[in-house]
């Protein structure tokens, strides 16, 4: 077997593809919550759609979005792998199992697929609903600033009147939140940084951000059904 | 003090096993290892088959003793083998569950009793230093700074029994696979073969069936030794530069 090759198929090497993918993610979410958080402005989207147009039409961000598509499909996929290949190293299940953990949240490290899964699931209707429909120009136009651009603010606004989106979105960032309490820091541990000088900061970086992002990207679809 | 075992009885690695409910009255200075003797003396004497489980120093270093005891490998205290686990950890007239580590790559060889052979061949792919070395070396003639010299030891205290495996939800060997490779390879005598040290005990894992580590720590939680996680992350980058730096471009 090729060096590479075998390095990759390696379980070390599998996860960290797991781990680079992740922390790619993690800064993705940064940017998509900056930006998000325009919603809450009082400008009647103004600020939104301008960002939401330059984010689809710049070619730099352009390059950049296909490569996070590629690595939110390369992350599933090698995730659902890795957990189906975990699951047949023990065929015969134990009759009574306690996880104790120490670092970490038991209940998240345990159950990463499934919310990993709660999350692809959200990723599929999110983007059938906002991006999808921006793409196949399901949206009203309108000209801001002399600019002709499509009324994604109008959308978001009609989708999170929705009771069962609003709910929805709440319940997959929690989802979001347990997935990070655990990968966040994993994702260190997987590129072999460990050590006391810093992994107490990781640790307690990963909780903060696993607590505050989700957070956020929550009060959106909540302040458009309860406050606007 | 009145207990109520169900233990998992199988008699060979082909049949399934199933779970057999017994009394036994133990006292509570008695060792868990100690309970079983018991109980296998009053098997014994009613004409039925003992409980097979191992076991040999009894004194919490040899690391034969296994078992899974409430969901826990080697019961619920910390840091304590299933030998030097006492009755007085438990309440009268309790029910303990009693099963084997449960692995693919540790099939049971028969009730509690499981293979772990896996261990040694992962072992022999490159936990030993290759030199003749003849008479012993005085002291300190080798100075290895202290910091060092306690990391090392603190790996090399494992004792191979297995646990992490049994805790793991990936039945992962990764604790017990670093803690062999970081207690030879951060010593001056380990580090000449380091690079290829790691790429062969880790290819010999990957290929004895166990699952990939997703950092769950529940071998750090359970280890009857207290080996830490952080020899994981020590052998994953020793993994990542041997994979980009070592001569060998192919498995050989």
């Amino acid at each position: 077997m090729n060096w590479f090759t075998r390095f990759l198929t390696s379980s070390i090497g599998k996860k960290l593809i797991m781990s680079l993918t992740g922390l790619f993610l993690c800064l993705f979410l940064i940017v998509h919550l900056a930006g998000n958080l325009q919603l809450l402005l009082d400008d009647g989207g103004n600020a939104f759609n301008l960002y939401a147009y330059t984010m689809t039409h710049n070619p730099l961000i352009k390059a950049v979005s296909y490569g996070t598509y590629f690595f939110i499909i390369l992350h599933a996929i090698q995730g659902i792998v890795l957990a189906l290949q975990n699951r047949k190293a023990r065929n015969s299940k134990y009759a009574v199992k306690v996880t104790r953990t120490t670092g970490t949240s038991s209940f998240a490290a345990r159950q990463m697929a499934l919310l990993g899964s709660l999350i692809l699931i959200f990723l599929g209707i999110h983007m059938g609903d906002f991006w999808w429909k921006m793409k196949s120009n399901q949206t009203n136009t309108l000209t801001i600033e002399g600019i002709e651009v499509q009324d994604l603010y109008e959308k978001v606004a009609a989708s999170f009147s929705v009771e069962w989106i609003v709910a929805f979105y709440v319940v997959a960032m929690i989802g979001l939140c347990f997935h990070l309490l655990h990968g966040f820091q994993s994702a260190f541990q997987t590129l072999g940084l460990n050590h006391k000088k810093y992994t107490p900061f990781i640790q307690l970086l990963g909780k903060g951000f696993a607590i505050l992002v989700p957070t956020l990207f929550a009060l959106i679809p909540l302040y458009f059904y309860f406050v606007k | 003090m009145k207990l109520n075992l169900k233990v998992w009885r199988q008699k060979g690695a082909e049949t399934g096993g199933k779970f057999e409910t017994y009394t036994v009255e133990a006292n509570e200075h008695m060792s868990f290892l100690e309970m079983l003797d018991v109980l296998n003396e009053q098997l014994i004497a009613e004409q039925k088959e003992p409980v097979s489980f191992e076991h040999d120093c009894r004194e919490g270093i040899c690391g034969t003793c296994s078992m899974v005891i409430n969901g826990h490998p080697h019961g619920p205290m910390k840091g304590t083998t299933t030998c030097q686990l006492h009755m007085r950890h438990f309440n009268d007239g309790e029910t303990i569950t009693i099963e084997p580590f449960r692995a693919n790559a540790f099939p049971v060889i028969k009730d509690l009793v499981v293979d772990r052979s896996a261990f040694d061949r992962i072992i022999q792919a490159g936990g030993y230093i290759s030199v003749n070395t003849g008479q012993a070396q005085d002291g300190n003639s080798i100075p290895i700074e202290k910091e060092l010299a306690s990391e090392a030891f603190d790996a090399a205290t494992c004792i191979g029994c297995g646990a992490c495996v049994a805790a793991c939800p990936n039945a992962s060997a990764m604790l017990f696979t670093s803690a062999k490779i970081s207690h030879l390879n951060m010593l001056p005598q380990g580090e000449v073969e380091a690079a290829q040290r790691v790429l062969n005990m880790v290819d010999q894992m990957d290929a004895e069936g166990f699952g990939a580590c997703s950092n769950v720590t529940a071998c750090e939680a359970e280890c009857p030794k207290d080996i830490s996680v952080k020899n994981i992350a020590r052998v994953n980058r020793e993994y990542f530069a041997a994979t980009l730096a070592s001569e060998r471009v192919s498995k050989k």
